[in-house]
Formats: C-alpha cells, structure tokens, sequence
C-alpha cells in the first residue's frame, strides 16, 4: 500500500537523494483476496473434475496456461510502466494537478488520462498504481480507473461495437460520459469524512 | 492483429519512458527497471492463479446462468437484478458483452443491458480479483468500488429518461 498520508509531498521530493531511496509501493505479502481467490479456484477446478473428469480439468488446464504465457510480457510492461511513471513525474506537479486540491480540473485530467490510456488492465492498474504514490489522491484515481473502464476506447473498439453494435455501444459510452467525474467527486467527498487525517 | 498493435503501443510507451528515465543518469534508469522487474516477480504468482484458474470459475458459472437474470424483467427489480449479474459474471469482455447482446435480443429492457453492462465494467468480481487488488491498494480497491456503487442505477435511469435513439 502506498503510503499517502504525508511524507511524499515535501518540497524536496525531485533531488538526486530521491533517486536513491524512491517513494515505495510496499509489497504486499500473501493476503485474504489472494486466499479467497486460491480457495474459489480449489472449489470451481474440484467441481469441474466431478462433472467432466480429467480430461476436463486438463483442457481447461491447457487453455489458461496459453493464455497466461500470451499475457505475461504484457504483465512485465505495465509494471515498467509504472516503475517509470513513479520515478519520471515530478511528485509535486503530480500533487498539484491530481492532488486532493486540485479540485474538478484534477478529475478532468484523471477521466481524459483513463480514457486515452493504451492496453488493458495490466497497464491501467499499474499505471493508476504509481499515480497514487506519486501524489495523485483517491478522487481523481478513481476518476482515471472508472473512466478507463467506462470510456477507455481500447475495450470499445476490439469488443463491444463488433458484439454489442454501434448504436448501443454510442448509446453507452455517451450515457458513461458524466460518471467517471461523478465517481471520483464521490469518492473524494466521501474519503475527507472517512479518512480526515489524511488529508493535508 | 489488435493484439499486435498493443503490443507495439504498449512497449514503444514503455521504450519513450525508458529513455526519459536515462536522460535523468543511468542509475535512474536502473534503479526504476529493477524496481518495475520486482513489481512484476511480487505480482507474478498471483497472475498466475487469477488466470490459470479463471477458467474453473467460469467453467462452473455458465453463461445461462448470468443471462437467465436478465430476462425481460423491467422496473428496478430489473435494474438491481442486471448490477449483481454484472458483478458476479466471470471472464473476459467477450463473454461480458455476449450476454448484454443475448439479452438485449431476448427481450431484456435497455435500461437493465446498460445497467448490466456498466456494472460488469465497474465490478466484475474476476477482474477485481485478478487484476485491480494485486496491483492497489487493497483499501483503495474497496473504496473504488463502493464509491462506484450508484452508478449503474445513475446509467439506468438516465436511460430510462432519455430512452433508446
């Protein structure tokens, strides 16, 4: 978990000493959703070798293992990504433009951000990732995540106008225009009465 | 052929990035690359159950299940129905959209698809799971999600207003 409550908003964050010893996103250990998602995995694989078998578990077996092979590069790349990102944007203008302060310019910036950004989840995650450790609060993150995911194009053009058609695709995404702003209004309405000792 | 071009997109952004990183000295460069490399090692075995195992999950919540909800049902009841199928609908987008087109040919009210559609996009529990809580904060993740949570009944009644073009 990043540690956003106040250390990483000095002055001084862009000196060579900042190089060296670089805001850090802990790592995190084996943890509950890790166990859950490990437990529903155990359950669904049991369930499917009681209806189908072997043979069954296998081909499901084969068919991810082909598809985590294709996503893996993918993987390392958002991870760059964001380990560039964190170390290349400038703490403080971070702050400024996406910070809690920065007020529905700072959500702008966030929603336009998520809609432009290339790739898929392993790039958007990462990415919203290193801008919440470097400065950018929870309303303007989620700005960025909900607009990715609403208005992102990337996900629009490859699935849902060939699946959906244009008309309800269109019909979708304009309904979806306002909502990204909304959220992040929302969550940071909501973080400064939940968590008010870490605003600044 | 999508799939190159992302490809290419993905690694020419993180290349450009690459090379402002240089221009601030070497050690920048390296420091930032080991850190993304341990990023990617930490993030790696949990990758690897969320895909490898997906297919279990979604091998036993068939997509009948999931379009059954979201029958011709109208009114909130519809729209409520339509947000938990879209939170609890596993796979990718394919499948996600295969339903919303099922249901909106089978008769399924717009404003439910869209509710459906939105929130599959803001909650699937498999993408939450997979991807967002490996890579956020936990508690960032949760509050996101909550936060989240009027949206696809916002979505359903500006629908409901507007109606379909």
């Amino acid at each position: 978990m990043p540690d956003i409550s106040s250390n990483e908003t000095g002055p001084d964050d862009d000196t060579a000493a900042d190089a060296e010893a670089p805001p850090r996103r802990r790592r995190k250990q084996l943890d509950w959703p890790t166990i859950v998602i490990a437990v529903l995995v155990a359950v669904s694989a049991a369930l499917v070798y009681r209806r189908d078998g072997g043979p069954g578990v296998w081909e499901i077996l084969q068919h991810d293992f082909a598809l985590f092979g294709g996503i893996l590069p993918r993987v390392l790349a958002g991870c760059l990504l964001g380990a560039f990102i964190a170390e290349i944007l400038p703490h403080e203008k971070v702050a400024r433009s996406l910070g809690p302060s920065s007020g529905l310019k700072g959500l702008l910036i966030g929603a336009a951000f998520g809609a432009v950004l290339p790739g898929g989840p392993f790039t958007a995650y990462p990415v919203a990732s290193a801008l919440l450790a470097t400065g950018a609060d929870f309303g303007a993150t989620i700005a960025l995540v909900v607009s990715w995911t609403l208005i992102g194009y990337g996900r629009a053009i490859a699935w849902e106008l060939p699946i959906m058609g244009t008309d309800f695709t269109v019909w979708r995404i304009v309904i979806s225009l306002p909502l990204p702003i909304l959220a992040g209004a929302l969550g940071r309405f909501v973080y400064v009465r939940i968590y008010p000792t870490d605003v600044p | 052929m999508s799939a190159l071009i992302i490809d290419i997109l993905l690694w020419a952004s993180v290349a450009a990035l690459a090379v402002m990183a240089w221009q601030r000295g070497s050690a920048v460069l390296a420091s930032s690359a080991r850190e993304g490399t341990m990023d990617f090692i930490a993030i790696v075995p949990r990758i690897a159950l969320g895909v490898i195992g997906s297919g279990f999950i979604a091998a036993i919540i068939p997509p009948e299940v999931i379009t059954g909800w979201l029958g011709p049902d109208s009114g909130w009841a519809g729209v409520l129905a339509a947000v938990i199928a879209g939170a609890a609908t596993p796979g990718g987008p394919v499948v996600g959209f295969s339903i919303g087109a099922v249901a909106l040919k089978s008769g399924g009210g717009a404003p439910q698809v869209i509710a459906y559609v939105i929130a599959w996009a803001l909650f699937a529990f498999q993408r939450l799971i997979l991807w967002e809580i490996p890579f956020m904060p936990a508690r960032f993740v949760w509050f996101r999600a909550a936060v989240s949570l009027p949206f696809p009944f916002l979505a359903a009644a500006i629908a409901m207003t507007i109606g379909r073009p």
